[in-house]
């Protein structure tokens, strides 16, 4: 509920965007969330700015990981109190505003942000710490955008003094953003601001998260120069890298993982056990509890909380069908598929792999050329998705054994046909929109019908 | 015949935003199907080309990366010299744009090419040309009909000697107001076709080998048509192939 000292125009917008999101979920038009907060919006558009004031706020952003890392760190923070959180997808603006008009007074608000809406959240948020998790090539029909984002975060974060950033020293584009918060940076912002004109800056939490993916970060996105990675040097978490000609370089982390051990630069060593599966996950979290002791939560607690998290928005859920438990994984780009395919289970467990190519994936999947699916070879693969076909002539050339099977359930089923056991184990990986469609078709035979959510257990 | 074909991928770090390294893996697969041994070559910027290779690919990039490319380029004739003794490349995009005489860059500088093709980009103020693409390529290269995805903004013209790869059915290609896409000289062929264009064109692709290497054995590719024939029918039929239009509206309500 909006804190009642609140102007009287921004809590008539909340009580108004509310009842909207109410109605469309009462006539079973989804969540609401995002309708309501543009109602919201329409009546007062300072509300974001205003609602969030007062209150405690992590903002969580990057190409990959930030739902499960919103889910996370909003976990660590229910170890202390009451947490606002928003649900998955709504991670615009007016899903924002919608998480706020819903948010007890006083519970301290967690915020996963669209990478193209992260500077707008900042400069109204004015978030109490922001959580810069990776950058990398998503949708490739828009352009440039991963250099023009990080320069966008890193403008914003310069405006916004009080805030501290938690950032991924192994990511170059993260980094150079998240300088704009370190008092030692010098670097001079893509439109030639000095940006350290003895601005008050509240500092950065580097994170030594162990990233792998380099490829949308070969030139140096302060001066245009080579990346170098000194694979020899490894220090903290992670591989070392600099530029070949300006002083960017990785920075040395306050916090870094070694194995599933979260080593803080005090000397304290936290085990990170998820339910989650991966190294991916723990890189996570590794990034969920930093941003935690941003907001004053105990390292401890903040592991402690993280552990009950089993299935984020589908993520890592087991649907059965028609006998067969299927695993579900999101991966919406290169970067995201390097960490999918060391999280799909060895052979023979079959694979299922849905592509699209809508709107929020991206008109164009050629992507799929950067993914080494040469990986699958050795196992059965079946390709579906609105852009299956593309994926299939992808697969032949990887020489990877499949099938293409436009229909959800049906690739499922023939994924479990070569498989002996009473209940086959599948992986079904997808990208954005068709990781949407397959959890609606393979959750239940009833239309509209609410998932049939069975914990994962990976 | 080489005892084993070498292709060389240029700067992939550079010219690699839009999956274009896949020509090259779909160039050296169509070999090995053959039964003829073949290699990828990675070059990276700052390295030098090796001169042996029988087919140079390269990509599309964003500004920087391209003109950083291009510089790398231009340091040395190797590439040229390499045309002139039978090697084939395939330029896509970017790429095409710094093969041409000149090319305009970030804030519109303009940049030399290498003169390899005859053909100059410059930019205007429309919109980036995004979009799927159909062409029908001139009758002397004898090649079915072609399909790519598009994404950039330059606009390329063709000197008086330069023949294009073909005319636009759907999309734009070069966008001069000439209609046509691409541009092919000799061995060195140009095109905006991302997708990548080889794995959605095979056709174009055996035309690159068969221009170094002489004829060879026909692949069936029973799937690549059927991929084709369906990215045939969206670029013509794009109201057909959106079901995020159908579905816009119910995830607008639910919120994701
Ligand atoms: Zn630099």
């Amino acid at each position: 509920m909006p804190a009642v000292d609140l102007p009287l125009r921004t809590r008539v917008a909340a009580l108004a965007g509310r009842a909207i999101a109410d109605a469309s979920r009462w006539v079973g038009a989804g969540e609401g969330s995002v309708i309501g907060g543009r109602v919201t919006l329409a009546i007062d558009q300072r509300a974001l700015e205003l609602m969030a004031a007062g209150h405690q706020s992590v903002v969580i952003s990057g190409t990959n990981g930030k739902t499960t890392t919103t889910r996370l760190l909003a976990a660590a923070l229910a170890s202390r109190g009451p947490v606002s959180t928003n649900s998955a997808g709504a991670n615009l603006i007016p899903g924002l505003v919608s998480t706020l008009f819903r948010g007890r007074a006083g519970a301290a608000v967690a915020l996963e942000v669209d990478e193209g809406h992260l500077a707008e959240a900042i400069a109204a948020v004015h978030p109490t710490a922001v959580v810069l998790l990776n950058l990398s090539r998503d949708q490739l029909d828009r352009f440039g955008e991963v250099r023009r984002h990080a320069a966008d975060w890193r403008l914003a974060l310069a405006a916004s003094p009080d805030t501290v950033a938690v950032a991924n020293a192994d990511d170059p584009l993260v980094t150079w953003a998240a300088g704009a918060c370190d008092p030692s940076d010098d670097a001079v912002s893509p439109d030639g601001v000095h940006m350290n004109g003895g601005a008050r800056r509240c500092g950065v939490t580097w994170v030594g998260t162990g990233q792998r993916w380099r490829a949308d970060a070969s030139a140096c996105p302060n001066c245009g120069s080579r990346i170098r990675w000194d694979d020899d040097r490894s220090e903290r978490g992670g591989v070392h890298w600099t530029c070949s000609s300006c002083a960017l370089a990785r920075p040395r982390p306050d916090a870094w993982l070694e194995g599933s051990d979260l080593v803080l630069a005090d000397g304290r060593r936290l085990n990170v056990r998820l339910q989650l599966p991966g190294r991916v996950n723990v890189s996570n979290a590794a990034m969920a509890v930093a941003g935690a002791m941003a907001l004053g939560v105990d390292p401890g607690r903040a592991v402690r909380g993280m552990s009950r998290v089993r299935a984020v928005a589908g993520r890592y859920q087991v649907l059965n069908v028609e006998g067969a438990r299927v695993r579900l994984l999101l991966a919406k780009n290169p970067a995201g598929w390097a960490e999918a395919l060391d999280l799909i289970r060895p052979p023979p467990t079959p694979v299922v792999i849905g592509i699209n190519a809508g709107v929020a994936d991206g008109r164009d999947p050629s992507w799929l050329w950067d993914v080494p699916f040469e990986r699958l070879r050795g196992r059965v693969v079946v390709a579906t998705g609105e852009r299956g076909r593309d994926l299939a002539v992808r697969l032949r050339y990887a020489e990877v054994r499949h099938t293409y099977e436009a229909d959800y359930r049906k690739a499922v089923t023939a994924a479990a046909a070569g498989v002996m056991g009473r209940q086959p184990e599948i992986d079904f990986v997808a990208n954005y929109t068709s990781f949407q469609d397959a959890r609606r078709a393979l959750s239940s035979k009833v239309r509209g019908g609410p998932p049939a959510v069975r914990a994962g257990n990976a | 015949m080489p005892e084993r074909v070498a292709i060389a991928l240029l700067y992939p770090e550079l010219l690699g935003t839009y999956g274009d390294g896949g020509n090259a893996a779909v160039l050296a697969q169509r070999l090995r199907w053959r039964n003829i041994a073949a290699e990828i070559v990675d070059v990276h910027a700052g390295e030098p080309i090796p001169r042996s290779c029988q087919i140079y690919v390269m990509g599309g990039g964003e500004d920087a990366p391209q003109a950083l490319a291009a510089r790398e380029l231009r340091s040395g004739s190797i590439l040229a010299d390499a045309v002139d003794g039978g090697a084939a490349v395939l330029a896509v995009c970017a790429g095409l744009q710094v093969l041409g005489q000149r090319f305009a860059g970030e804030d519109g500088k303009t940049h030399d090419g290498l003169g390899l093709l005859d053909c100059e980009t410059h930019r205007d103020d429309g919109p980036r040309r995004v979009g799927e693409v159909v062409v029908t390529p001139e009758p002397e290269l004898g090649l079915s009909e072609l399909t790519g995805y598009e994404n950039h903004g330059g606009v390329t013209t063709l000197g008086p000697t330069a023949t294009p790869l073909g005319k636009v059915v759907v999309g734009n290609g070069n966008a001069g107001g000439d209609g046509t896409e691409g541009i092919v000289n000799g061995r060195v062929v140009g095109t905006y076709l991302h997708g990548p264009v080889l794995a959605r064109n095979p056709e174009l692709a055996d035309h690159l080998l068969t221009s170094v290497l002489g004829p060879l054995e026909p692949l069936d590719d029973p799937e690549v048509e059927s991929l084709r024939k369906e990215r045939l029918h969206a670029a013509r039929h794009p109201h057909m192939h959106m079901p995020q239009l159908r579905s816009g509206w119910r995830r607008l309500l639910r919120g994701s």
